[in-house]
C-alpha cells in the first residue's frame, strides 16, 4: 500500500435552501501518491460539491476529511488557507487568471504567498513550470491577451509552482474545444505519468474519464464505483 | 506575513484603475486643502481680532478701585468686632487713586520668576479744549519703551515715531478719532485741562489707531512725566501696574495673590476678557466641524469606488482565496489600497493647502479698523496639518474597512461555481 495522500471518511453535505436535501451521502474513499482519479457522474450529482469539500474551501460538512494524515475538520480558515496554498494545486472550469499581471506574476502569485522561496527563485520555477507546459514565450503577456487554452495551461502553471501534494481540477476542459482538451489532457497525463503528480479531477467528459487510471463514478451523491 | 506581497497586488489593484483611484484621491486632496485653508485662514483671523484686545491687554492690572472701604470702624471695635453688623448708606472712600508703595511693588514683581515684565501707567481723566467745546478723553501716561515692548504700543501709532513722546518735552500722541474730532495735525498744540481745573497745552507728535473706533474717540498718550507734571503729583505716582507674564495662564492664580500681597486690586486677562475666548472658541468649532464634514463625504466617496472595485474583483478575490490567501489578506489589500489614496490625496491636500493659504495671505486686506493688518491673516499652525493628515487617515481607514471586510468574506466556492 502506497502513502494515502487524500482521505474522505464518511462525508455527508446537505443544502439547505430552499428545503433540506442530502447531496453527498457517506462518501469513503482514498487517494494514494501518484494516482490519476478521475470523479464522473451526471450533472447535479454531487462531484462538484465533493470536491469543492475535499479542496477544504467548504468547510459546511459532515464527516472526516483527512489531507497529508491531517483532519481538516476544527482548523481555522486561515489554517486553511495555508493548506490550500502548500499543498492542493487548483484548475477550474474558468481559468480565473487575474488580468492585472502578466502570466509570469500570474503563475508567481501563489509561490510568492507561500514564502518558502525568494522572489528570484520563484520567478525561476515559474518560468520552469511555463517551460514543462511549452508556453514559456508568453511569460511577459498580460493574461487577458492570451487564448483560451494557453490560459488554461498557464492555471496549469500555477496550480503547480508550490509543488503541490494533490491536484485538483473541476471541469479543466469543460470550456475548450477538442484541440485544447487533448492538449490539456495530455499535460495532465504527462504530469501523472512522468513527474508522479497525484491529480483529483472532476469532468462529465467520458472520454477524458476513461483515459485516467482510476474513475470514480457517483450517482445521487453516492458512489457507485 | 508577507507584506511585500500585499502591497503588490494592492498596487496592481490600484493602477488597473487607476481614473477611479485618482477620483477618490482628488476627492480626499480637496477635502483637506479645503480643511487646512478654513482653519489657517479662521484662526489667522480669530488671532487678529483677539490680538486687538488681548495684546494690549495686560495679563493682570494692579489698580485700586474706587469702593467702599472694607475696613468700616464698627469692626474694629472691642464690643462689636465680633458681630456682623449691618451699616446703611456706605459711600464709596475717596481714597487715592495711586497705588501706594509702587516703588517697591514694582522692584518686587520685577524679581518674580513669573514675570516678564511690567508696565507702570497713569490714567488721567482730562477735558480737551478745542474752542468752546469739551471734549472728555483720557491721557494715559506710559513708559514707552516697556509698553512697545509689553503691549505692543509701537505698532498703533500709525503716524509720528513714539519715541518722540520721550524726546519732545509736553508731547501727546492723540487717537485717530479725537485728533480727527479736535482737528489737531502733527505738531499743532492742543489745550487740556484737568478734574482740578488746572490748564496745560500739549504738542501732537503722532496719531494713535487701535481699530476699536470708540477706543480712539478718548484715548491718549503721553510720558509717564508729563501726566504727573499736568496732575502736579510727585514722580513717585502711578495709578496702574500691567503685569506681563510668561504663562498668561497662571494669570487668575498670581492675580489673587497680588491682591494678598499689596493690597491693591489685581484683575487678570481671563476676567477682563472672558467674551473673546468664546468667540475663539465658537469659530475653530464651525471650521473644524465644516473641515470634518468635507472629510467624511471624500470617505464615502472611497467608500463607493472600494465597493465598486470588489464587485467588479469578485473573481481575483476568490482565486486569492482558491490559491492560499486568507481573508485576512484579502481584507489587508483591500485596506492598503484604501489607506494609500488616502495617504497620497491626503499629502496633496496638505501641499495645496499651504499653497493656498500662502496665496491667501497675499491678497492685500486694508481696513481703517487695523492699521498694521495688510493682507489676510493666515495662521500656519502645524497642528492642522497633523489633524489633517490623521483625519484623512483615519477617514480612509474607515471608509475602506468595510468594503475590505465584506472582500474578505467572499466566499470562493459560491463564485467559482456560479460561472
Amino acid at each position: 500500500m502506497s502513502d494515502i495522500i487524500l482521505e474522505a471518511r464518511g462525508i455527508c453535505k446537505y443544502f439547505y435552501d430552499p428545503v433540506k436535501v442530502k447531496v453527498l451521502n457517506e462518501i469513503n474513499f482514498s487517494i494514494n501518491k501518484g494516482d490519476f482519479v478521475a470523479v464522473t457522474g451526471k450533472s447535479g450529482c454531487g462531484k462538484s460539491t465533493l470536491l469543492y469539500i475535499l479542496s477544504t474551501m467548504d468547510t459546511d460538512y459532515e464527516g472526516e476529511l483527512l489531507i497529508d494524515g491531517e483532519l481538516m475538520k476544527g482548523k481555522k480558515e486561515k489554517q486553511l488557507a495555508r493548506i490550500r496554498n502548500e499543498k492542493i494545486g487548483f484548475v477550474f472550469q474558468f481559468h480565473y487568471l487575474l488580468n492585472e499581471f502578466s502570466v509570469l506574476k500570474n503563475v508567481m502569485l501563489p509561490g510568492l504567498k507561500l514564502g518558502k522561496y525568494s522572489d528570484t527563485e520563484v520567478a525561476d520555477r515559474a518560468m520552469e513550470k511555463l517551460k514543462m507546459l511549452g508556453i514559456e514565450n508568453l511569460g511577459m503577456k498580460k493574461a487577458n491577451q492570451l487564448s483560451g487554452g494557453e490560459k488554461q495551461r498557464v492555471a496549469i502553471a500555477r496550480a503547480l509552482i508550490n509543488d503541490p501534494l494533490i491536484i485538483m481540477g473541476d471541469e479543466p476542459t469543460g470550456n475548450l474545444d477538442k484541440k485544447n482538451s487533448e492538449i490539456v489532457f495530455d499535460i495532465f497525463k504527462e504530469l501523472a505519468e512522468r513527474y508522479k503528480q497525484t491529480l483529483l479531477i472532476v469532468t462529465h467528459d467520458q472520454g477524458f474519464a476513461a483515459n485516467t487510471h482510476r474513475i470514480i463514478e457517483m450517482e445521487d451523491g453516492k458512489i457507485i464505483k | 506575513m508577507n507584506y511585500k506581497l500585499i502591497f503588490n497586488i494592492a498596487k496592481s489593484l490600484l493602477l488597473a484603475r487607476w481614473k477611479q483611484t485618482l477620483v477618490a484621491a482628488i476627492g480626499v486632496t480637496f477635502s483637506i486643502t479645503m480643511f487646512i485653508t478654513l482653519l489657517s485662514f479662521m484662526t489667522g483671523l480669530n488671532d487678529l481680532l483677539d490680538g486687538l484686545i488681548l495684546n494690549r491687554t495686560p495679563h493682570v492690572r494692579l489698580f485700586n478701585d474706587i469702593k467702599p472701604n472694607k475696613h468700616q470702624p464698627i469692626n474694629s471695635t472691642v464690643t462689636y468686632g465680633k458681630d456682623y453688623n449691618f451699616i446703611n448708606s456706605i459711600k464709596s472712600s475717596s481714597s487715592r487713586q495711586e497705588i501706594y508703595n509702587s516703588g517697591a511693588i514694582m522692584e518686587s514683581l520685577t524679581k518674580d520668576v513669573n514675570v516678564m515684565g511690567l508696565a507702570p501707567k497713569i490714567i488721567a481723566p482730562v477735558f480737551f479744549n478745542d474752542g468752546s467745546i469739551d471734549i472728555t478723553g483720557v491721557i494715559n501716561g506710559i513708559d514707552v519703551e516697556e509698553e512697545s515692548r509689553l503691549l505692543h504700543f509701537n505698532e498703533y501709532v500709525t503716524t509720528g515715531n513714539p519715541l518722540d513722546l520721550k524726546n519732545v518735552s509736553n508731547s501727546i500722541i492723540l487717537g485717530k478719532g479725537l485728533a480727527d474730532k479736535l482737528i489737531a495735525n502733527i505738531g499743532d498744540v492742543v489745550q487740556i485741562t484737568t478734574s482740578k481745573g488746572e490748564r496745560f497745552q500739549l504738542k501732537v507728535i503722532g496719531f494713535f489707531q487701535s481699530g476699536l473706533l470708540e477706543f480712539d474717540k478718548t484715548q491718549s498718550f503721553a510720558t509717564l512725566g508729563t501726566v504727573q507734571k499736568i496732575l502736579g503729583k510727585p514722580n513717585s505716582y502711578i495709578t496702574d501696574i500691567q503685569v506681563k507674564l510668561y504663562d498668561i495662564k497662571k494669570a487668575p492664580a498670581l492675580a489673587r495673590e497680588y491682591t494678598q500681597l499689596y493690597g491693591a486690586d489685581a484683575e487678570d486677562i481671563q476676567t477682563a476678557n472672558s467674551q473673546f475666548e468664546t468667540g475663539s472658541f465658537v469659530r475653530s468649532l464651525i471650521s473644524y466641524a465644516v473641515g470634518i464634514t468635507l472629510l467624511v463625504v471624500a470617505g464615502f466617496g472611497i467608500y463607493n469606488i472600494l465597493n465598486m472595485m470588489i464587485y467588479e474583483k469578485m473573481d481575483s478575490i476568490a482565486i486569492l482565496k482558491a490559491t492560499g490567501f486568507s481573508g485576512t489578506d484579502v481584507k489587508r489589500i483591500f485596506l492598503v489600497i484604501a489607506l494609500t489614496i488616502g495617504l497620497f490625496g491626503g499629502t496633496l491636500g496638505l501641499a495645496f493647502g499651504f499653497l493656498l493659504s500662502s496665496v491667501i495671505d497675499q491678497i492685500p486686506f486694508n481696513t481703517a479698523a487695523l492699521p498694521t493688518v495688510t493682507t489676510y491673516p493666515i495662521n500656519y499652525n502645524p497642528v492642522f496639518y497633523l489633524i489633517g493628515s490623521s483625519f484623512s487617515l483615519i477617514t480612509t481607514y474607515l471608509a475602506g474597512f468595510f468594503p475590505a471586510r465584506k472582500a474578505s468574506k467572499v466566499d470562493p466556492v459560491i463564485i467559482i461555481r456560479g460561472k
